[in-house]
């Protein structure tokens, strides 16, 4: 059975390969259980994504029953686009307009956290910083160039690169320490932080809203396998006792 | 109630057929873990057809519907996830029994004479499995999807003078689009499944009629008569097998021993199929590919773009030679080489066992050479990788030049004429 | 049946102790209850997919009728569960009309469940001005036509409005009941419905008991 185990990890190689970046990434405190996070989470990205992002594979209804939100508190304080509490997340923006403001149609966010990852979301969406030369004013650390304006920024604030000075081999030279925002914005970069776990938390959860089911149902297939191993392997021992 | 089995069994030999092929049917009682894999196969086969039945009933084979679907599925149809996943999860199951499958004939020595036929009939699965998974791939319509194709279907414009159009041929456009959704679609759930099935049963006929090898390589049927009563074997045979041979004391019958023996094996790969199917379906994005839930966008290509796992190592055969045409040729002449093994092959002795050091070696560097190429097709090019995967094909295609040099006057090991207790 | 004639040779073959067969029995059939087990919670999944989808259960959602515009004695379509449902003003004549021809009437007391209970009698309706139907003939699933003005005399003479199926003569009055000796067996179904206020329908579902 040891060596069962063995040649199966050997077929599978390396999984843990991630399409490497130069770019660091922090770890998104993911956490599909906590339902104020999600809550929290929805109504960032209703309030704040929905205007350019589609979440368009996703209903409102069925958001709402996973996130413990009533239809009509949903509906209330959730719902800006459809008409229905049964309508797919869908844009208020036009697919045209869409294209030509921003160069490309922004893309739809349901599965964005399963094509990117929930550090790198985490992490780009405070990697903003200023750069007069961007059509939008901003740029970003992680998506250089990226053709998306800073819609947090009223919230975190003005983010600037930081350098600072640093004695290097007996020289003093200037390096990059991170993004410092200029304090003007109407969180600080704690609640800022949270609020973007928050959302991506949600993200996470749009991606694949059956996970927590899907690992609830899991474990107990699985203690059910180990039931029938044992009785299957008694049996086999049984019948091949008086073969060896 | 007998009589109405009777009934039937004098109209059609349902009974006689089973008793014959998966009951007394005589097995090497020295068949090892080794050889639960043609199972498994059978196994993960029965679960494609099954959930791919089931997912063809919502699937939209169009190039406007198909990636809404599959969300769709995994979204609004109760259990839609389970059925889905079980289909992917298990395409890559496919390919990992059924390479432990072929190592194991391998290093037994299974593709040797009189089982040469029976080598090529798996082969020609493994070729239709591998058509059958790429088209499958296609269907979801991400961006692997699409690009993917884009990438394989180009292979075919390296054909000298025909190429160019072939590619439009298959594609039914200029580029690949719904057409060639529509048809990978017709054939990935009708043709090449039946191929598939037809294939396996050609296979399981063949290993029928010459015997199961196993891992001493060591005859179990014996000439009519060569064998005293005592060294016969005390289990129930079939007698389409007692009437032509003597079955030695080294088999015992199919059911239930080889059965249990099996539902073990299956226990303990379900536990890790089901693992990976509920907890990390994606792999790690190997089994499904990070980008593949982005929508086919013909304007984008995805950064990297890798074939999945079960590919990588062909695929970095194909990028190592530095000429298209030449690279083709490579990566069909390595899947070509395993179908000629067993003519490559010269020697007289089946199992590794009883085999020289170097065949050992040969093996366990092959094996270790088709691994690395997998890692190296499955991950961004380096340069220190194309020189890396130079040496890889080399030694790739070395195997089978060693092993047609050194099988023709190889020191074996003397072979017991019985399974040695 | 083959394990048996195996478990007896076996056991003659080695002349194994005969709790060894029972061993073997039990847990032949203890394994055979946990994989049967195992077959049918798969099976679930398989099962429960053919269940309507969230899509077809958004689809079916109630549906909210503005019934301020319909003229007397006009019939209008909307769709419910992607059936048709017709809503027809009464006017008082076609009212009048329906208790002067119960005798030819398969089922006039509506009393097969072919109703809400609150539809239950003669209008078969909640309000006796707006029949609510869903217009899908009891026979084989046509959708009848609505002859109204004197029309319907063709098919039963004495009665000018009903409903007529045209794929096999199936013949209803204007409360959706069924006359005899038509193929049809049952009146026409009533949905469920509640009236919000006097000129918004909801289609689907019933008001609460209060």
């Amino acid at each position: 059975m040891r060596k069962l185990m063995l040649v199966l990890a050997f077929f599978i190689p390396g999984m843990a390969m991630a399409a490497g970046g130069a770019v660091h990434l922090d770890k998104a405190p993911v956490d599909l259980t906590d339902k104020a996070s999600l809550q929290r989470g929805a109504k960032v990205f209703m309030n704040y994504c929905l205007g350019c992002h589609a979440m368009q594979y996703q209903r409102y209804q069925r958001t709402f029953q996973d996130l413990g939100i009533s239809d009509e508190l949903g509906q209330q304080y959730l719902q800006f686009t459809g008409e229905k509490v049964t309508d797919y997340i869908t844009r208020s923006m036009p697919e045209e307009s869409a294209a030509t403001w921003f160069g490309a149609a922004p893309p739809d966010l349901t599965l964005v956290n399963r094509v990117r990852g929930s550090d790198w979301i985490y992490t780009y969406l405070r990697s903003f910083y200023v750069d007069e030369s961007r059509p939008f004013g901003v740029n970003n650390a992680v998506f250089k160039d990226v053709g998306m304006p800073h819609v947090l920024q009223p919230l975190q604030g003005t983010p600037r690169m930081a350098h600072e000075e640093v004695m290097v081999d007996g020289e003093m030279k200037s390096q990059f320490v991170g993004i410092k925002t200029d304090g003007d914005g109407a969180l600080t970069t704690e609640e800022y932080d949270q609020l973007v776990a928050d959302l991506v938390n949600f993200l996470a959860y749009s991606g694949e809203p059956f996970r927590l089911q899907s690992e609830n149902i899991g474990k107990w297939v699985l203690v059910f396998i180990v039931v029938l191993f044992f009785f299957v392997y008694l049996l086999k021992k049984e019948y091949w006792r008086e073969v060896h | 109630m007998n009589a109405f089995l009777n009934w039937i069994e004098e109209r059609i030999p349902m009974m006689r057929v089973a008793n014959m092929h998966a009951i007394q049917y005589p097995a090497p009682r020295n068949m090892n873990f080794w050889y639960v894999f043609g199972f498994l196969a059978t196994i993960v086969l029965v679960n494609q057809i099954v959930t791919g039945i089931w997912l063809t009933m919502n699937f939209n084979p169009t190039a406007e519907g198909a990636f809404f679907s599959v969300e769709y599925i995994m979204r609004e149809i109760d259990f839609g996830w389970v059925i889905r996943y079980m289909h992917s999860t298990g395409a890559s199951a496919f390919f990992i029994v059924v390479y432990a499958h072929m190592f194991r004939g391998m290093i037994y020595g299974s593709y040797q004479k009189p089982r040469e036929l029976l080598w090529v009939f798996g082969m020609f699965i493994y070729l239709a499995l591998m058509a059958e998974a790429f088209m499958g791939y296609v269907l979801p319509w991400g961006q692997m999807s699409y690009w993917g194709a884009q990438v394989i279907v180009s292979l075919f414009s390296a054909i000298p003078v025909i190429g160019p159009d072939l590619v439009i041929w298959i594609q039914g456009d200029y580029v690949i689009s719904g057409a060639t959704l529509n048809r990978f679609f017709a054939l990935h759930v009708i043709a090449l499944p039946l191929v598939i099935v037809i294939l396996v049963f050609l296979h399981i006929i063949a290993l029928h009629e010459v015997g199961s090898n196993n891992p001493d390589g060591v005859a179990i049927k014996h000439k009519k008569g060569s064998l005293p009563e005592s060294e016969k074997t005390k289990y129930e045979i079939h007698e389409y097998y007692t009437s032509k041979y003597d079955i030695a004391d080294d088999v015992v019958p199919f059911f239930p021993h080889i059965v249990l023996k099996d539902l073990v094996a299956f226990c303990i790969f379900l536990f890790v199929f089901c693992y990976i199917m509920f907890f990390a379906p994606e792999m790690g994005g190997k089994f499904l590919e990070h980008p593949n839930f982005e929508i086919a966008n013909p304007l984008k290509t995805p950064e990297h773009i890798f074939p999945v796992w079960y590919f990588t190592p062909f695929y970095a055969i194909l990028k190592a030679v530095p000429d298209k045409l030449f690279g083709v040729i490579a990566m069909f002449g390595a899947i070509a080489a395993l179908f000629a093994l067993p003519w490559l092959d010269r020697g007289r002795v089946k199992s590794w066992r009883y085999r020289c050091g170097l065949h050992k070696v040969n093996l366990l560097l092959f094996a270790a050479v088709f691994v690395f190429l997998g890692y190296l097709g499955g991950t961004p090019q380096e340069n220190w990788k194309i020189i890396a995967s130079q040496v890889a094909t080399v030694l790739y295609f070395g195997f089978f030049v060693a092993l047609f040099l050194y099988s023709k006057n190889e020191r074996t090991k003397p072979v017991p004429a019985r399974i040695p207790k | 049946m083959s394990n048996v004639s195996v478990d007896a040779k076996d056991s003659a073959l080695n002349g194994s102790q005969p709790e060894s067969n029972n061993r073997r029995r039990f847990l032949t059939v203890a394994t055979s209850v946990v994989g049967a087990v195992g077959v049918v919670g798969a099976a679930v999944p398989f099962v429960t997919s053919w269940n309507p989808s969230a899509k077809a259960k958004a689809a079916g959602a109630d549906v909210e009728v503005d019934i301020s515009a319909i003229e007397p004695g006009q019939l209008i379509r909307v769709m419910w569960r992607s059936k048709p449902v017709w809503i027809v003003r009464r006017t008082p004549e076609i009212l009048e009309e329906l208790a002067a021809h119960e005798d030819s009437l398969r089922d006039p007391n509506s009393e097969a469940e072919q109703q809400p209970t609150f539809a239950k009698n003669r209008y078969r309706s909640l309000k006796e001005e707006y029949l609510i139907l869903v217009g899908i003939c009891t026979h084989l699933g046509c959708s009848p036509q609505y002859l109204k003005d004197g029309a319907f005399e063709e098919a039963v003479e004495g009665v000018p409005y009903g409903f007529f199926c045209p794929c096999h003569g199936s013949k209803f009055d204007m409360a959706g009941r069924v006359f005899q000796s038509v193929p049809a067996p049952l009146n026409l179904v009533v949905p469920p419905y509640q009236f919000v206020d006097d000129t918004t329908v909801i289609i689907g579902s019933e008001a609460e008991a209060v």
